[in-house]
């Protein structure tokens, strides 16, 4: 993107959006320049209430790159102060900034939310909310809608000319952004990019890295050596957790090596578009060509002591297909899925979660057990009928995770 | 426009005008404060002999029938805004005006719309001397930039009644599109090719305009019916080929929005109305066509239908939505004050529960009573809301006029009144410390509904108890506010407005609640 200098000018970059239909959004051009100091001209439909603001955002983000003499145009259709600083130095780095210039300082804004200790290795993730790296407007309010997770994709919601700018915007957003509880998970590109967006995010201390199109143990445990040398500059300690997807036959072939790759990995995970491609099948709304490759899935999850985690339900506009999708999911032993859309969020832990039935038969049980504990009886009985330990064990883990759904 | 104007300031603290287009002016006194005092306003005594003995009125243009009704120098003519953005009416009274050489008009509309824009030209040349009614688009920016010879005066529906009853208002000339009337002026909104539903907003000035003009691209022989406006009261029957644009007249659909938070904010009001004890047997409710209200009535109605719960009446902007409740069983009857999508007009004229009201039955504040009290609960929109909960829906946070008032001041009364709103705007913050103009007091706003949660007015702890064990995020405004502030990178600077006031907001008994500013910079 960076185009050859006119005269006069050492080079140009630009970024963001441009056009009256933008929203939350801005485009900036940068023109690094030989003399003159920074110029910012700013055209904003919030100029009146934050033209200043903006300025002041863009002339810190510059001189944390280096850059003393510039000419910026900014076209701003209300972008918030995370995507501001992130258009800006997209913009001046695509100019040539922070690579052929001196850097002085570091361009990040200012951190507007705490960071929050490492989340647990085997909390809810019922549901996971994915966001496009590239469209900081999405991002805003995603933690209102209660998902789990969100995942900061850089992969394939983001063109492949936009993955600097995207690891701008994602980077910014988990230092800036508050996703309400929310697991805070990014999917990396494949690797080798997949390394380059390590190094804008992990510092940031995400919750989780999702590590796309996995077929063996070891890119599993290349991308968790490079994030702890990473985490060891910030020197806190701070565990990011690893899901590796797997969307091809090898990759579910070396499911189980996958989940054991590494103590960090969390959950298995399935990407149906990339597997049913590479099987040369149709994707089917119920899902019949990847039942073995899913069923495979459950099974190394839990072999490994990792969860199971589905894959998204496509059609938005479905929400009895969604239901059905993720009841059947939820059946097969998945303990979530992915969502593309946040109205998607509630029927899955609807689906999710067990029913009252299920609860209170549970509860019985483990009642019974407690009290057969308490009298020091090597049997549990529940009226007439023995109870198996295994059935007892099933009860306690479905009223474990009912009490974290907060549903007993 | 006054050069030297004086100021006083009102019960809430506004500084407002003391005299407007050359009018002395009381100012906002308080909710319910101001006392009328004295006789209704009335036209003059015209009698039968005068009119054609077989009922024909018919005029061959406007321009004669303008000149029929004495049109001069000075006059106010008024519109009405049941065409909504598809009206041609409007512009083509006043092109036959302008014609007719006359000059400086008051043209008192109850509402323009973007496609009214023409009129800034009418305004430049003289034709116009300045508008009393709403102001949006570009006439907003022409008034709000002081290029109007006379002060904008907004007042709601209901305010326009009070101020045509009470004399404050004097129409001379009312000029009425009609989507269907007879040779005699009985006109009707809910049949022909450019229906529209209610003509409620006409009715006033057709009784107290001293000269009615019906202009209809629909004429029936004798009787036209329904007659929601009765011939008895029009001087003149204009046909033209057509009174306007059916498309923009109403919508195809109209579109329940989309955005994942609108409706997050949707469902949260239809579930405080549920754990509040609102939505129970036989209870009422008003939401306009806005996306969000839209999703509201679908959050609602499932809702309803969980619970067995049958409404009494909902009152419109009336949509598919709420017609669907009335097909459904879910409300005994849909009180109309307008009528917005194809659905609707079909609805309004062909189902008796169905029923068109006008501003009388449902605002005037000269009326022994109205509906707009009886409403159990009210979803509205607003462009700001303060830390008070005054709240502003005329103005743009940088002062330009962007909306007019509509019935939003009127439905203030209802039992629980919501405003349901987006935190921010792109950037711009809603929630903030003093509303930029204020259309409504805060004492009369109960509940703010935003994607990030709901505040309650601590004057209605009432509510707050009925809440007390509900599951949604009720928090103190000042939090909601301050968690915006972080978002957006503080609050935004304050609008540099001047002292010129270009237009007033009238409050619903006629009082100066506040003053529009010329904007300095833009």
């Amino acid at each position: 993107m960076a185009g050859k200098a006119k005269q006069g000018s050492k080079s140009r970059g630009e970024a963001g959006p441009l056009g009256d239909d933008v929203r939350s959004d801005l485009h900036v051009a940068v023109e690094i320049v030989d003399s003159g100091g920074t110029h910012v001209e700013i055209r904003s439909k919030v100029g009146a209430m934050y033209g200043d603001s903006i300025r002041e955002s863009a002339e810190a983000v510059l001189k944390a790159l280096g850059v003393r003499d510039a000419r910026v145009q900014i076209d701003d259709q209300g972008g918030l102060p995370f995507t501001v600083a992130a258009r800006v130095e997209a913009a001046a780095r695509r100019a040539g900034a922070g690579t052929h210039t001196h850097v002085k300082g570091d361009p990040r804004p200012e951190r507007a939310v705490e960071r929050e200790g490492p989340t647990a290795r085997d909390r809810l993730r019922r549901s996971r909310l994915y966001l496009p790296g590239n469209q900081p407007k999405l991002m805003v309010n995603a933690g209102l809608h209660h998902p789990d997770g969100v995942i900061l994709d850089l992969e394939d919601s983001v063109h492949p000319d936009e993955k600097d700018a995207a690891r701008l915007v994602v980077r910014n957003a988990i230092r800036c952004l508050d996703f309400m509880g929310a697991e805070r998970m990014v999917r990396i590109n494949q690797l080798p990019l997949g390394f380059e967006d390590l190094k804008a995010v992990v510092p940031e201390g995400p919750d989780l890295i999702l590590i796309p199109k996995v077929e063996d143990a070891q890119q599993v445990t290349d991308v968790d050596e490079r994030i702890r040398g990473i985490r060891a500059n910030e020197g806190d300690g701070h565990v990011i957790w690893l899901m590796p997807i797997l969307e091809s036959a090898l990759g579910i072939e070396n499911a189980f090596e996958v989940a054991s790759a590494a103590e960090t990995v969390v959950a298995l995970t399935v990407g149906l578009e990339d597997y049913t491609a590479d099987l040369g099948v149709v994707k089917t709304q119920t899902g019949a060509e990847s039942l073995y490759a899913r069923t495979r899935l459950v099974n190394a999850a839990r072999a490994a002591g990792v969860q199971a985690i589905d894959s998204v339900y496509g059609d938005v506009g479905n929400v009895e297909g969604l239901r059905e999708w993720a009841l059947r999911s939820r059946a097969l032993g998945f303990e979530g899925m992915g969502c593309i859309h946040p109205r998607q969020i509630e029927p899955i832990h609807e689906a999710f979660a067990p029913t009252a039935e299920e609860i209170d038969k549970a509860l019985t049980i483990v009642a019974a057990f407690d009290d057969a504990q308490a009298k020091g009886l090597g049997v549990v009985r529940l009226g007439t009928k023995m109870v198996d330990p295994p059935v007892v064990l099933r009860a306690q883990r479905l009223v474990e995770n009912a009490r974290r759904m907060g549903l007993a | 426009m006054s050069k030297n104007p004086e100021f006083i300031e009102n019960a809430v603290g506004r500084r407002v005008p003391t005299v407007v287009n050359g009018k002395d002016q009381i100012p906002f006194l308080g909710v319910g404060a101001a006392e009328p005092r004295g006789f209704k306003h009335a036209p003059p005594i015209r009698s039968c002999r005068d009119y054609a003995g077989d009922g024909d009125k018919r005029a061959p243009d406007l321009k004669t029938a303008l000149q029929q009704c004495g049109l001069e120098d000075g006059m106010t003519i008024s519109t009405h805004h049941h065409l909504r953005d598809g009206d041609a009416v409007a512009l083509m009274a006043l092109n036959a005006a302008a014609e007719l050489g006359v000059k400086d008009l008051m043209w008192f509309p109850s509402a323009s719309f973007p496609s009214h824009a023409p009129v800034i030209d009418l305004m430049d040349g003289g034709v116009v001397h300045h508008i009393e009614g709403s102001m949006n688009g570009p006439l907003g920016r022409y008034c709000s930039e002081g290029k109007m010879r006379g002060m904008g005066v907004l007042r709601s529906h209901g305010g326009r009644w009070q101020a045509i009853q009470d004399g404050e208002v004097h129409i001379d000339i009312a000029v009425v599109a009609a989507p269907t009337a007879d040779s005699f002026g009985n006109a009707d909104g809910s049949h022909g090719p450019s229906a529209c539903g209610s003509l409620g907003f006409a009715l006033a000035d057709s009784i107290y305009a001293d000269h009615v003009i019906v202009v209809t691209d629909n004429l029936v022989p004798f009787p036209c019916i329904p007659w929601q406006i009765q011939g008895n009261n029009v001087d003149v029957v204009v046909e033209v080929d057509s009174i306007g644009d059916p498309a923009k007249i109403v919508s195809g659909t109209t579109q329940i929005t989309k955005s994942p938070e609108r409706l997050l904010v949707a469902e949260y009001v239809a579930r405080f109305l549920k754990d509040a004890g609102i939505m129970r047997d036989g209870f009422s409710f008003q939401a306009g066509a806005g996306g969000i209200a839209l999703a509201f009535v679908e959050f609602l109605k499932e809702q309803m239908k969980e619970a067995g719960v049958r409404a009494r009446f909902v009152r419109g902007g009336s949509t598919q939505y709420l017609v669907d409740l009335l097909n459904e069983g879910l409300t005994d009857y849909i009180l109309d004050g307008q009528t917005f999508d194809l659905a609707a007009v079909e609805s309004i004229g062909a189902n008796p529960r169905h029923v068109a009201t006008s501003p009388f039955t449902s605002y005037n504040y000269h009326g022994k009573g109205n509906f707009a009290s009886m409403v159990d609960a009210v979803v509205l929109g607003a462009t700001e809301v303060d830390v008070n909960f005054n709240a502003n829906v005329n103005t743009h946070s940088d002062g330009v006029l962007l909306h007019g008032i509509g019935g939003w001041q009127n439905c203030l009364f209802s039992g629980c009144t919501i405003l349901a709103l987006p935190s921010f705007r792109d950037r711009i913050p809603v929630l903030v410390d003093e509303v930029t103009t204020m259309t409504g007091p805060g004492e009369l706003i109960d509940v703010i509904v935003c994607e990030r949660g709901i505040a309650i007015n601590p004057l209605r702890s009432d509510l707050s108890d009925r809440v007390r064990d509900s599951s949604l995020p009720i928090r103190p405004i000042e939090d909601i506010k301050a968690e915006v502030e972080r978002l957006v990178g503080g609050p935004p600077a304050k609008a540099r407005l001047s002292e010129d006031p270009v237009a007033v907001i009238k409050w619903v008994d006629g009082t100066v609640l506040d003053t529009v500013w010329k904007v300095t910079d833009y």
